[in-house]
C-alpha cells in the first residue's frame, strides 16, 4: 500500500558493462552475463600495471550522443545524461514544472579523463592550449549539472560524494527531497568513469583489485573462497523518483515503492570496514524502521560484496547479526560478480537491479561462486536467478563505502 | 604556412561544426558567430583554442570580441598568418 508522499520508482535507466540501456543490462544479468574483458590497450605493458582487464562500458557513448555533447561532457557525465534520458523517457516524459523538479546524480570520483587529459595537455603544449570547458567537465557535479540542463530540473541539483556508496545516497537524498516537499520528481543515481590508467594502478596500489588477467570474466567472484578483489568497472544507472501522488495523478506505472532510506558512518578505518559491522547494521536497521517492516518481510538482499574477502564478510555476519533466523529466507544477490565495480555508480545501478527483483520477483545471479566461503552466513542466489515469494515483500540494496559510508535503500512491491 | 581565404573559412567550419553540431556548409562568412550561429562565450573560446592550435596563430583574448561574424575571424587569422 501506498500513500500520497510515498516515493515510487517510475522510471530507470542505465548504461553499463552489461548493456547500452536498462532492459539489456537486466535480461544479461539474470542470464548471468560478465561484463568484465580484456582491455584494447598497452596500459599494463606501457605503465607496468599489474591489470589488463575491466569491466567496460558495452555500448560507447559516441554510438548514442551528438559529437558536440560527447566534446563538451567528461564521459562520466556522458554516461548519466544518456541513463537519465532513457529513465526520463521510460517514465513517459513526465509533465513536471521545473521547479518541482529534482537532480541528484552522483559519482565518487568526478571528471577524472578530463583532469589527466588537462595536466597532459598543461605540460605537453602549455597553458594557451587548454580549453575553457576543462572545469565545468572535470568538476564532480558536472553530471548532475548536465542531467537538470538536459531536462530543466530546478528544483534542485545535487552530487553527493560518498565513494563507492555514492549511488545508493543520491537515490535517497532524492526520496528525502520529495518527501520534504521540495519537489515532486527526482531523477537520481550515480555515474562513473574512471578505467584510464592512472586509476587502475592507484586501485592496483592499495591491493584492492584482482589480479586474474587470464580470465576476466571469472575475477569478480564475490563470496567464492578464491576471490582475490574487485574488478573495475563504468556506467551510469538512474531512477525516476516521485511521490506517489504525483505518479498517481499522472496513471504512471509503478516499479516499485522506495520506503526507506538507512545512513550511517563507520568511523573505523578510511578504507577497511569496521569488522563489528555496527554501521551496516545501523543503516540496515534505520532502513528497516523507516519503512516500517521487519526482518521478517526482507526476502532478497543485494550485497555491496565487492569480491573482497574482508568487506564480502563482514557485510554477511551484519545481515546475520541483525535478521537472525530470518536471514535463512534472505535470497542474497551479488551482482558485481556481472557488472564489476562500478564505484559511484555501484548503488545506482544495483538499486535498479533491487528494484526489477521485487517488481518481476526474482532475485538475480551471483555468478562464479565455485566454492562457496565457509563462512558465509545468508543463503546466495548462485548461477540461475530465484523466484521470490507473492503477496508483500521488501528488499534491501546495501552500499558502502571506502571513508566507512553506509547506505541502505529498502525496496518494497508498489 | 600561411592559407587561403577558402582554406581558413574550410578549417575554421569544421572546428565550428565539431563544437555546435551545425552542418559546415551553415558556417558562411556572413554569419554572426552569437546571433546566426547560437555560440555562447565559453563555445566560443573553445573555438578559438582550437583555431590557434590548427592555424598556428595567437588571437588574443581583447581580440575576441571584435570578431563578430565568420568572416571577421577568417579575416583575422589570415593577417595573423601573413
Amino acid at each position: 500500500m501506498t500513500s500520497a508522499r510515498d516515493v515510487v520508482v517510475t522510471g530507470l535507466g542505465a548504461t553499463t558493462p552489461l548493456g547500452g540501456d536498462a532492459p539489456s543490462t537486466w535480461e544479461a544479468a539474470l542470464a548471468g552475463k560478465s561484463g568484465a574483458r580484456t582491455m584494447d590497450n598497452d596500459w599494463a605493458e606501457r605503465y607496468e600495471i599489474p591489470v589488463n582487464f575491466a569491466a567496460t562500458i558495452k555500448v560507447k557513448p559516441e554510438e548514442v550522443l551528438k559529437r558536440p555533447e560527447i566534446k563538451r561532457m567528461d564521459p562520466s557525465a556522458q554516461y548519466a545524461v544518456i541513463a537519465a534520458r532513457e529513465a526520463w523517457k521510460d517514465a513517459g516524459e513526465p509533465e513536471v514544472p521545473g521547479e518541482r523538479l529534482g537532480s541528484v546524480v552522483s559519482s565518487g570520483i568526478g571528471g577524472i579523463w578530463t583532469l589527466l587529459d588537462g595536466w597532459d595537455t598543461l605540460r605537453e603544449r602549455g597553458a594557451r592550449r587548454l580549453l575553457p570547458t576543462t572545469v565545468p567537465m572535470l568538476m564532480p557535479n558536472s553530471p548532475t549539472a548536465y542531467v537538470s540542463l538536459d531536462l530543466g530540473a530546478k528544483a534542485g541539483a545535487h552530487a553527493l560524494v560518498s565513494a563507492c556508496a555514492s549511488g545508493a545516497e543520491a537515490i535517497g537524498y532524492g526520496v528525502e527531497m520529495i518527501r520534504s516537499g521540495r519537489a515532486d520528481v527526482v531523477v537520481a543515481g550515480g555515474t562513473e568513469a574512471t578505467i584510464h590508467p592512472m586509476p587502475i594502478a592507484a586501485f592496483a596500489a592499495s591491493r584492492t583489485l584482482s589480479l586474474r588477467n587470464d580470465d576476466p570474466e571469472g575475477a569478480s567472484r564475490p563470496y567464492d573462497v578464491d576471490r582475490d578483489g574487485f574488478v573495475l568497472g563504468e556506467g551510469s544507472a538512474i531512477v525516476v523518483l516521485e511521490s506517489a501522488e504525483h505518479a498517481a495523478a499522472r496513471g504512471a506505472r509503478v516499479y516499485a515503492k522506495i520506503g526507506g532510506v538507512g545512513l550511517s558512518s563507520d568511523a573505523y578505518h578510511i578504507t577497511s570496514p569496521d569488522p563489528e559491522g555496527t554501521g551496516q547494521v545501523t543503516a540496515m536497521r534505520a532502513a528497516m524502521e523507516d519503512a516500517h517492516v521487519t526482518t521478517a518481510d526482507v526476502v532478497h538482499v543485494n550485497a555491496h560484496a565487492t569480491s573482497t574477502k574482508v568487506g564480502d564478510l563482514t557485510e554477511t555476519a551484519s545481515i546475520r547479526h541483525l535478521f537472525g533466523t530470518d536471514a535463512d529466507h534472505v535470497q542474497l544477490s551479488a551482482t558485481k560478480s556481472m557488472t564489476g565495480h562500478l564505484l559511484g555508480g555501484a548503488g545506482a545501478i544495483e538499486t535498479v537491479f533491487t528494484v526489477k527483483a521485487v517488481s518481476e520477483r526474482l532475485a538475480p545471479p551471483t555468478i562464479n561462486v565455485a566454492n562457496p566461503d565457509p563462512e558465509l552466513q545468508v543463503p546466495l542466489v548462485r548461477d540461475e536467478p530465484v523466484k521470490l515469494p507473492g503477496g508483500d515483500i521488501a528488499a534491501i540494496n546495501n552500499s558502502f563505502g571506502f571513508g566507512g559510508h553506509n547506505v541502505a535503500l529498502l525496496v518494497q512491491n508498489a | 604556412m600561411a592559407n587561403t581565404e577558402q582554406e581558413v573559412l574550410a578549417g575554421l567550419a569544421e572546428i565550428v561544426a565539431e563544437e555546435t553540431g551545425l552542418d559546415a556548409a551553415d558556417v558562411a562568412l556572413e554569419k554572426s558567430f552569437t546571433d546566426d550561429l547560437d555560440i555562447d562565450s565559453l563555445s566560443m573560446m573553445t573555438i578559438v583554442t582550437h583555431a590557434e592550435d590548427k592555424f598556428g596563430v595567437r588571437i588574443p583574448d581583447e581580440e575576441v570580441k571584435n570578431l563578430a561574424t565568420v568572416g571577421d575571424a577568417v579575416s583575422y587569422i589570415k593577417g595573423a598568418q601573413d
